[in-house]
């Protein structure tokens, strides 16, 4: 080692003025950000499963119009939450793997916002993609024209919901090993209301009533979960670091 | 070494004892930690060491005993406690994926205060000069420890919790940490780590030893 490292000598020493939380948030996003977009193949994975899943299906049962229009809101909007369930199940295992999460645990902030700035930044960079991408596989399962809005809407209500609430489970499963079942079965029951108002919003849609019942209710769902969720998985957090 | 003041020392450890899995890995320990102290945890493996640092930085719930920080209850001033203390563990929080560079950013971040020249110099310091900008992922293990270690010099913290801080150190880093931990707590601050190092430089170097006489009292003896 050189010989700048004979002695680790001690920068000048300062008072204690600890930053604001909004400034270690929004550190913390520029952190995840430049984290998770290095991990790229994690992003693109879910990303290519909901893409594959709407392409095959017309090849797997017929590719007419009157078959394929009418299942169209139900296999995009499976495909996308499972997609979503997919990218969520390694969110928090390499933070507590390498460390991350103990030294946030003991830096004096709250552990609740730093995991929605980790969200946060999940949510822009797996579920955003999905949601644009959404529309031309809709294309190609012949959704109605009238209906490709009300897919995109409905889709970034419920992706909201679906990633908050998934990060509960990631939370709590961080600690297992391979946790994916074990949280796919714990996420799952919460994942079916999103689901119904998802689906129930297309149908709207397609057959001319107004959707905007069942945009409210996801919309309602989102609120909730975006409230709720942080604490309950900075709660999760915590007991996974106690476990180690 | 130790600084005798009118205050509470900055940590006071009553009868602490730890479980692990129903397993009781010590028990009725005691010991002060004041301002400029230096402590060293020494045991064979598997004695609890690492449990009682994740102990007193809050990450293991304590079963009995009880932990004050400046006399008071630690349940009741967590926040001040953590604010004041500086914890790197087994596993340094250092991410594979960043370089050097800014893992420490992050640090600093939470940290206030700290600029950018501050955190090229570290890195310099403790001898990553020319890995700035290499993800940490193809540094070995000695230099990964070195960024974690490259936090102690930029931190206002006074005390310090340092599991295994010499782990893939070579000799001359071995050196110069004894000698940052010295500078350390002559300014004031104090320090709570384990090792298996003689670490002789360190003078006022104060001993606990854990899994001798279990369930026996420790009063923290000096060497």
């Amino acid at each position: 080692m050189s010989r700048s490292s004979a002695t680790f000598c001690r920068l000048k020493q300062k008072t204690a003025n600890l930053p604001s939380l909004a400034t270690v948030f929004v550190a913390a996003l520029g952190r995840e950000w430049r984290l998770q977009v290095r991990r790229r193949g994690d992003l693109i994975n879910p990303l290519v499963f909901f893409a594959l899943v709407v392409v095959l299906f017309p090849l797997g049962i017929s590719p007419t119009e009157e078959i394929l229009s009418p299942v169209a809101p139900g296999v995009l909007w499976v495909a996308a939450l499972l997609a979503t369930l997919m990218s969520l199940d390694a969110l928090f295992r390499p933070d507590l793997l390498d460390g991350s999460l103990e030294q946030q645990l003991v830096s004096g902030y709250p552990l609740a916002p730093l995991a929605l700035a980790k969200l946060a930044v999940h949510w822009l960079l797996s579920s955003l993609p999905l949601i644009l991408l959404s529309p031309f596989l809709g294309v190609m399962l012949y959704l109605p024209w009238q209906a490709q809005g009300v897919l995109m809407l409905s889709l970034l209500l419920g992706s909201l919901a679906l990633s908050l609430v998934g990060a509960i489970g990631a939370a709590l499963t961080a600690g297992v090993g391979k946790s994916g079942v074990l949280m796919t079965l714990l996420v799952l029951p919460f994942y079916i209301p999103v689901l119904i108002f998802g689906t129930g919003a297309m149908q709207a849609a397609i057959t001319g009533v107004s959707p905007a019942a069942h945009l409210a209710m996801l919309a309602a769902l989102a609120a909730l979960a975006l409230a709720l969720a942080p604490w309950a998985v900075a709660a999760g957090l915590k007991i996974a670091v106690s476990g180690e | 070494m130790s600084v005798t003041t009118s205050r509470p020392p900055l940590l006071t450890v009553r009868q602490l004892s730890c479980e692990r899995d129903e397993r009781l890995l010590f028990s009725g320990l005691d010991f002060d930690l004041h301002c400029g102290d230096l402590l060293q945890l020494e045991g064979p493996n598997g004695v609890g060491k690492t449990s009682l640092m994740r102990l007193l930085a809050g990450l293991l719930p304590v079963s009995s005993g009880d932990i004050a920080w400046q006399g008071e209850p630690l349940a009741a001033c967590r926040e001040d406690f953590y604010q004041a203390m500086l914890f790197i563990g087994h596993l340094a929080g250092i991410k594979a994926e960043l370089t050097p560079l800014e893992n420490l950013h992050w640090f600093a971040a939470l940290e206030g205060g700290v600029q950018e020249e501050d955190l090229e110099e570290a890195l310099n310091r403790v001898g990553l000069r020319g890995f700035e900008d290499q993800p940490c992922h193809q540094l070995s293990a000695g230099q990964k420890r070195r960024v974690a270690l490259a936090r102690l010099l930029f931190t206002s913290r006074p005390l310090w919790l340092l599991d295994e801080p010499f782990t893939a150190l070579d000799k001359q880093g071995v050196a110069a940490m004894e000698q940052l931990l010295a500078d350390h707590a002559a300014e004031g601050g104090a320090v709570i780590l384990t090792s298996h190092h003689a670490l002789e430089q360190l003078t006022g170097l104060r001993k606990i030893h854990l899994g001798q006489k279990p369930s026996a009292s420790y009063e923290a003896g000096n060497v």
